[in-house]
């Protein structure tokens, strides 16, 4: 049934792009009733799937001669971010319901880069998930191109080009992968027990595992994520920064990890105290957590420290993909949704429910405007998303991050002291962002308190109210229960680790 | 000479030169005085019923196919590979005469039909010849048709300039592809491919080598300007410009089929004395040095085609520079060729999809230029609104071009990479195949520039472009084959398999 996902999100683009342009409410009902049949069939996958292994869901050979198959399949690892998928999509389109202009090209374009998502995580031929994953890159860049904001097609040209530097590294990979195993199967499976030799996984994953990194926003290749994040419409940031950005670390989970394995074994000589990729990687991640803190406690514009909190978020992953051991790897899947919620839920507030109505994002401009008075349900809704941001214990966050950060410690104390310090000034930004945009202390003068009053901001709408109450239930809910999602994502982990792709 | 084997195998050939004289004999026996709308629509339809009865000829010819020979020596092979090409030169010949039907840069429709099919017989014969001969007659009358078809829109300053380029540099260049020619004949007295390759993978290979190698340069510079290799591509950028649209769609599809269709049996003619031949455990000498050549012309188009292409203005020099980055693409499948049938199927898979997805290009091209006069950048804004149709074939037919799945350029890629690291896995095509990877990212860039205007940036102008409802019948076509051929892949190649195996 999962695989219905995704016909049915491309389905759902190819009609939509038909909806005549004068019938905008027929095309946002349109997508909602996809996104939302997209969810019902992840949750009835992640609920059937529960307490099972790798299933496969369809195997069809597609080009026999070169071994290649429609090999869509399903784990604990991809349940649970085909669940992320569903909920991201549901949300996007609630908060894109005021999307006035081209409005059916716009939720076409959405739905195929959702489909390209769902594809990514349910396959298990490498080619097929290249495919997938080269799909997603194309409506992204209209996303942002067209609906966008802030230096839109500076942005979206960015992101483009660095999706495509990133897939062609990944394309590279996956030829010489293909080649050298003998040329009979592009299956992940396949290709995983095919015994590639050691020093070909050497030099081999790094190219993989950085092409995938580049998507997952690793320092210091981020520099579009900030960019992207702020130019695209509030939908395309929250698609971005929610499930575009897990398809990078996930593809160097399962691709990178998955069939080199021996790519992470030490390289016998020290360069500059660091013995192995891993120790590259994990370095790497780790200056991503702290510089995207810091620079977000820098910024001006409300959107540009989302933006920069989700490059440091998204250290995390790549840290707990780089522990190899049980507790941080299932750490990092577990960041990977709950910063899936989160991120979502703040570019929401950030980019739908503010923006539109203050139509600035400048700090110094909201101060004076008493944000908590005059929208109080933004207010509270960005104190409960930054508090799950934070990694207060209850939501999804905590949960993860310490996991990450156990299993770290067991490797390597140091990285765990410098993401702590990332987590501090996490909460540091976080604050000053709610301080400076909503509880301003600045007094208000008379004539403008009039002024306001005279033109109340527009009222908070049923899919506003509706999508933040959908992601704030669900981050709690994983905050309060994490059994519900760890017990899907642990046997998954536990497999990949033991052998490849198995 | 037996004039009966002669004539049955070069059936197609003769059926397209019946249609060429059957329309001039209507268009200028008894349409002078009709309508330009219906004198083109009898000429296109007339051409078109041609290559229909052609490609039925080669069909009849069966996967085995026929061949000719005289005084022992092999002429002409059909079927196999071979008849893999002609299906698809007679394909596209077909597709860029239904683009002529709402032309109007010339009242000389009969000529122009004529000398089109002409010069696709030309392109049927170079892809069955196995004679140097007969390879240069075929090679002549494909290039002396494409001359004139350029220099057709005598109203256009541009298209004269361009024939006029075009004729000189293909004069040199058949010039030296002739020199390279004598050489080889001198050195092996003989002018069949077999008999040569044969002559020059034998023991006293050696005792030739310094004159063989220059005979190859020759030969690679006469044939790198017919796929507009660098550095032999000058004549591309202005001959794309300049030419009327149909004809620019000839040039770039059919003509460039052709053209690899004979490097193809060039190399499988090496293939098969190979595994005759008592070499078969070394490379012959030649075939290292024939490799290497192929490389730095593959390596330079790759190269300089997706770098100049960023600059370009004009769509239709764009499309010159990706025709450039594109032949480079094809040449490297050419330079670590397996000698099995797995590169051959590659290559020929790719240029026949790069061919079909070309002329759509094309199409697009004349379509908006007809509306607005220019073929510059600025002629595309706004053309989602002006004609959603039209942008949204243009959107599939580039983005197949850049090469992103599930289109079919993809795939053509793939599968001519993974044929080339299939061959050989040491670190120089694995390089190379990185460089064309990253390449055709950069291609990305250039191609989003045309889509940005099309479907992102603010027209000026909101009038519809109407195009005739043939060409947009076409043009849908070929974007739907793009879609479908990527999204099932083995279609084609089972296809070609079909033929090859």
């Amino acid at each position: 049934m999962l695989a219905w996902t995704i016909y049915l999100s491309f389905a759902g683009a190819l009609v939509l792009a038909l909806v005549p342009k004068e019938r905008p409410a027929l095309a946002r009902w349109l997508a909602l009733t996809v996104a939302v049949a997209g969810l019902a069939l992840a949750v009835q996958g992640f609920v059937a799937g529960m307490g099972q292994g790798r299933v496969a869901i369809v195997d069809a050979p597609w080009v026999p001669s070169m071994g290649i198959h429609f090999l869509l399949a399903a784990d604990g690892i991809s349940r649970v971010l085909v669940l992320l998928t569903g909920l991201a999509a549901v949300a996007g389109v609630l908060f894109s319901w005021n999307i006035e202009l081209r409005t059916n090209e716009f939720f076409a374009f959405f739905l195929a880069l959702i489909g390209g998502v769902y594809g990514v995580f349910l396959s298990f031929d490498l080619f097929l998930l290249f495919v997938f994953y080269e799909i997603a890159i194309v409506p992204k860049y209209f996303l942002i191109a067209i609906w966008g904001s802030t230096r839109r097609e500076y942005a979206a040209m960015k992101l483009a080009l660095y999706s495509f530097v990133g897939s062609a590294m990944v394309l590279v990979g996956l030829l010489a992968a293909y080649a050298t195993a003998g040329s009979h199967s592009t299956g992940l499976i396949a290709l995983a027990h095919a015994g590639l030799p050691v020093s070909f996984q050497m030099w081999c994953f790094p190219l993989v595992f950085v092409g995938f990194a580049i998507l997952a926003g690793m320092w210091p290749f981020h520099t579009w994520a900030p960019t992207g994040h702020v130019a695209a419409p509030t939908a395309a940031s929250m698609l971005l920064a929610g499930v575009v950005m897990k398809l990078g670390a996930y593809g160097c989970l399962r691709v990178g990890m998955g069939l080199f394995p021996h790519g992470l074994d030490p390289w016998g000589f020290s360069l500059l105290g660091l013995g192995s990729w891993r120790d590259v990687f994990a370095l790497l991640a780790v200056v991503g957590i702290v510089y995207g803190a810091l620079v977000a406690l820098a910024q001006t514009d409300f959107k540009f420290v989302i933006g920069y909190s989700s490059v440091s978020h998204m250290g995390f992953v790549l840290l707990g993909l780089m522990t190899l051991n049980q507790i941080g790897v299932t750490g990092a899947v577990m960041q990977m949704f709950s910063h899936g919620i989160i991120a979502g839920l703040l570019f929401a507030i950030v980019g739908r429910i503010v923006y539109d109505r203050t139509h600035t994002r400048q700090f110094a401009e909201l101060e004076p405007m008493h944000l908590s008075k005059r929208l109080p349900f933004a207010a509270w809704a960005f104190v409960i998303a930054g508090m799950a941001s934070m990694g207060l214990p209850g939501f999804s966050g905590f949960v993860a991050e310490l996991q990450v950060l156990v299993g770290a410690w067991k490797v390597q104390p140091w990285w765990v002291a410098a993401a702590g310090l990332g987590i501090v000034v996490g909460v540091a930004y976080t604050w000053r962002a709610m301080q400076k945009a909503f509880f301003s202390d600045a007094l208000p003068v008379a004539h403008v308190l009039e002024q306001e009053q005279a033109h109340p901001f527009a009222a908070i709408t049923w899919p506003e109210v509706t999508g933040v109450t959908l992601l704030v239930g669900v981050s709690l809910a994983v905050g309060l229960y994490p059994r519900i999602l760890l017990d899907t994502i642990e046997p998954a982990v536990k497999a990949l680790l033991a052998g490849g792709g198995q | 000479m037996n004039y009966a084997d002669l004539f049955r195998t070069t059936l197609p050939e003769t059926a397209l030169e019946v249609a060429a004289l059957l329309v001039l004999i209507v268009d200028l026996g008894f349409l002078r005085k009709a309508m330009l709308k219906t004198r083109v629509a009898v000429a296109a339809l007339l051409g078109v019923a041609g290559c229909g009865a052609a490609l039925w000829l080669v069909l009849q010819q069966g996967t085995a196919g026929l061949s000719y020979q005289s005084t022992g020596e092999l002429l002409l092979t059909t079927g196999g590979l071979t008849a893999v090409a002609q299906v698809g030169i007679l394909a596209l010949t077909a597709l860029a005469l239904l683009l002529l039907i709402d032309a109007d840069f010339t009242r000389h429709v009969g000529e122009f039909v004529a000398v089109l099919l002409m010069a696709a017989t030309g392109g049927l014969l170079i892809a069955a010849a196995q004679d140097l001969l007969v390879i240069f007659v075929g090679l002549e009358l494909l290039s002396l048709g494409l001359y004139i078809l350029t220099a057709f829109a005598k109203r256009s300053g541009k298209s004269a300039e361009a024939a006029l380029k075009y004729y000189l540099f293909g004069g040199m260049s058949a010039a030296f592809l002739l020199f390279g020619f004598s050489y080889l004949y001198g050195l092996t007295g003989s002018t069949n491919l077999h008999q040569i390759l044969l002559a020059v993978s034998g023991e006293n290979a050696h005792q030739i080598a310094p004159l063989l190698f220059a005979a190859m340069v020759m030969i690679a510079a006469g044939l790198g300007f017919k796929v507009a290799a660098v550095p032999f591509y000058l004549w591309a950028p202005d001959t794309y410009e300049g030419a009327p649209v149909p004809a620019a769609a000839f040039i770039a599809s059919v003509s460039k089929v052709a053209s690899f269709a004979l490097l193809i049996s060039i190399s499988t003619a090496a293939m098969h004395v190979l595994e005759v031949g008592h070499a078969a455990a070394v490379k012959p000498d030649f075939l290292v040095s024939w490799s290497l050549i192929l490389t730095v012309l593959s390596a330079a188009s790759m190269v300089l085609g997706n770098l100049a292409a960023l600059a370009q203005l004009s769509v239709r020099r764009l499309l010159a520079y990706s025709a450039i980055a594109h032949a480079g693409y094809i040449l490297l499948g050419l330079a670590f060729f397996s000698y099995s049938t797995r590169s051959a199927g590659a290559v020929l898979y790719y240029v026949l999809t790069y061919g079909l997805t070309t002329i759509g290009a094309f199409g697009v091209v004349g379509a908006v230029e007809q509306a607005t006069g220019s073929d510059k950048m600025e002629s595309f804004l706004g053309l989602h609104k002006r004609n959603p149709v039209l942008a949204a074939v243009l959107l599939v037919l580039f983005l197949s071009l850049a090469g992103i799945p599930p289109l079919v350029g993809f795939w053509a890629k793939f599968n001519l990479f993974a044929a080339v690291l299939g061959v050989s896995a040491g670190p120089v095509p694995f390089a190379l195949v990185a460089l064309a990877v990253a390449l055709s990212a950069v291609s990305l860039y250039y191609y989003l520039q045309v889509l940005k205007r099309a479907y992102v940036m603010q027209g000026v102008d909101d009038t519809p472009i109407k195009a005739h409802p043939v060409t947009m019948a076409v043009l849908v076509g070929i974007a739907a084959a793009v879609v479908v051929l990527g999204c099932f892949p083995a279609l084609l190649s089972g296809w070609i398999e079909s033929f090859i195996r």
